[in-house]
């Protein structure tokens, strides 16, 4: 029989990588909260004087609220279409899957995952700048368009984990296409939706490459861009370069720590697809 | 009575499948194009030069160091990232204490920005590190390693590992909650030891997972940037450039658009041809387990 008692070893291995873990962000909290010349004493220490002004400071030099605006315009655009459009490709792809050209199409997007960035990097500036795209709306398009690699196999996965008769039915009673997806497949989709929701949030948001070779003007530029840039520009105070990067991760972590179990399972949900 | 709705399902997937062309498809093509040009990105116009951007490459030492430094941190973070986080998922799916706690905390890394999980660290290294060497006694390694020739490319595996190791964790673990009770029961009665167990049982029970997890480690890892930008900006000496940082700067401010081009042609045939190298053995291992 299997005993159920602790596993104390486990347990402690874990509780040493916690330290490991959590160091960096206490490291990143206490830097932020003081003063250069109490962080000259004592990096660790607790402060003797809270600074709290030194998040309205950073926030005031990053313009902060831009800056968040912009990477919240990003990301929740580029998670609604992301969720609407790339399921519904999926759909079409293994409905007909029968069909060569849809075959082709599945093979087309999910081949695509192995091309790496940089051959597209240098072309694609040249491509959006000529369209005018190279700004907030190119970018979500991008990251719309080339999410569709990764989603496809995703969604092509589970589709076919459901039951088939479920549509075709809706079929035969005279329902089009487009209000079977909608009113039948769309809500089963839920769990893989948040799946996809997930993985694009943490993208969008945290992308940096893509934001840095796009985005021409400094007033749209996004959060990790903003680091970048005042990383070059002021980067000797310490303290409020560290309340900037807190703030920066500050909402993904926000959203995290509320929401951990979901997003847990709904990225463990994806892996076994 | 089954409607043929072919022209309906095409239709829907055309909108989609053209941006994807516009803006996947064409800025490959253009890619290998100009890399046979001498165009350096500005100029309104250049010539084509046929295969002299890649016989270039093939001898430029910038190159070639690029694709040693990326090929080694590469291998190197893809072997530590799946043990480290092999282990982890191990312990986190036996009887622990905190069980929810430390998931939650283990899978943190992987919604925080690694460039800014660099940013962090590369204050770490300056002002902690060699202090933490001192009070181990490693004198050797008293200096800060992004500073330093020898050190700067394993500081960088570190902060990679750090961040990255999350995603695969709940990987693995994923593949290790597959794994039915029974099994291990049938073997406790055989009485296995526990390095039996996970070799006979738990390891080939996962392998898919091992696989993909390898595949995908590696080729995200060759692609690496932000970390380097973050921590060494390429230094000291440039032994820390990476491929995609050394086509990102000379490509578009070294007047070397055409030039780089050709380098992420050959970029992108060796990691189809890595990937689908990797993707053969892992599977072929997969199947004799």
């Amino acid at each position: 029989m299997r005993t159920k008692r602790t596993n104390w070893l486990a347990t402690c291995f874990l509780i040493a990588g916690s330290v490991f873990l959590l160091f960096p962000l206490y490291m990143t909290f206490m830097l932020s909260i003081k003063d250069n010349k109490e962080i000259a004493d004592s990096v660790l220490a607790f402060p003797k004087v809270w600074r709290w002004e030194n998040f309205i400071t950073a926030a005031e030099k990053v313009n902060y609220w831009q800056k968040f605006k912009n990477s919240s315009i990003i990301t929740v655009l580029t998670v609604t279409f992301t969720l609407f459009t790339n399921s519904f490709v999926a759909y079409a792809i293994k409905k007909k899957f029968d069909h060569k050209f849809f075959k082709g199409l599945y093979f087309y997007f999910i081949s695509a995952m192995f091309v790496p960035f940089p051959i597209i990097m240098l072309p694609v500036v040249k491509l959006t700048a000529r369209l005018g795209l190279d700004n907030l709306y190119g970018l979500i398009l991008l990251y719309i368009v080339y999410g569709l690699s990764f989603n496809v196999l995703l969604y092509v996965g589970y589709l076919r984990s459901l039951p088939q008769e479920l549509d075709e039915a809706a079929i035969v009673d005279g329902a089009s296409v487009w209000q079977t997806f909608w009113k039948i497949i769309f809500p089963l989709l839920a769990p893989i939706n948040a799946t996809v929701a997930i993985i694009t949030t943490v993208w969008a948001w945290n992308d940096f490459l893509l934001p840095l070779i796009m985005l021409d003007q400094e007033s749209q530029t996004t959060l990790p861009l903003a680091q970048f840039i005042f990383q070059s520009k002021f980067g000797q105070d310490t303290n409020l370069a560290f309340a900037s990067y807190l703030m920066a991760m500050a909402p993904l972590l926000i959203v995290y720590i509320l929401a951990q179990k979901w997003i847990i399972s709904g990225v463990t949900r994806g892996a076994v697809k | 009575m089954k409607k043929n709705n072919f022209g309906i399902y095409l239709l829907l997937v055309l909108p989609a499948t053209i941006l994807f062309f516009i803006f996947h498809t064409i800025p490959a093509v253009m890619g290998i194009f100009y890399s046979f040009t001498d165009w350096n990105g500005l100029k309104p116009t250049y010539k084509m030069v046929g295969f002299i951007n890649y016989l270039n490459v093939f001898k430029d030492k910038d190159v070639l160091d690029a694709y040693l430094f990326t090929f080694k941190f590469a291998i190197l973070t893809t072997v530590i990232v799946n043990v480290v986080s092999l282990c982890i998922a191990l312990a986190l799916n036996s009887n622990i204490k905190l069980k929810n706690f430390f998931k939650g905390l283990y899978f943190m890394p992987y919604i925080l920005s690694m460039l800014i999980v660099a940013y962090i660290f590369n204050y770490f290294f300056a002002n902690f590190w060699i202090d933490i060497m001192g009070y181990l006694g490693i004198e050797k390694w008293m200096v800060n390693p992004l500073g330093n020739e020898k050190g700067a490319w394993l500081a960088i595996v570190f902060v990679t590992v750090w961040q990255s190791a999350a995603f695969n964790t709940v990987l693995y673990l994923a593949g290790l909650q597959t794994i039915s009770e029974d099994l291990y029961e049938a073997s406790a009665l055989d009485g296995a030891n526990k390095w039996k167990e996970f070799w006979g049982i738990t390891f080939p029970m996962i392998a898919p997972f091992f696989t993909i997890n390898m595949v995908l480690s590696l080729k995200g890892f060759l692609q690496v940037f932000d970390q380097v930008l973050a921590l060494t900006g390429g230094g000291p000496f440039g032994v820390t450039r990476s491929i995609a940082l050394l086509i990102y700067k000379n490509g578009f401010s070294g007047n070397e658009f055409a030039y780089q081009s050709a380098n992420a042609v050959i970029y992108f045939v060796v990691i189809v041809a890595i990937s689908l190298i990797q993707l053969r053995y892992l599977q072929k291992r997969e199947m004799n387990l």
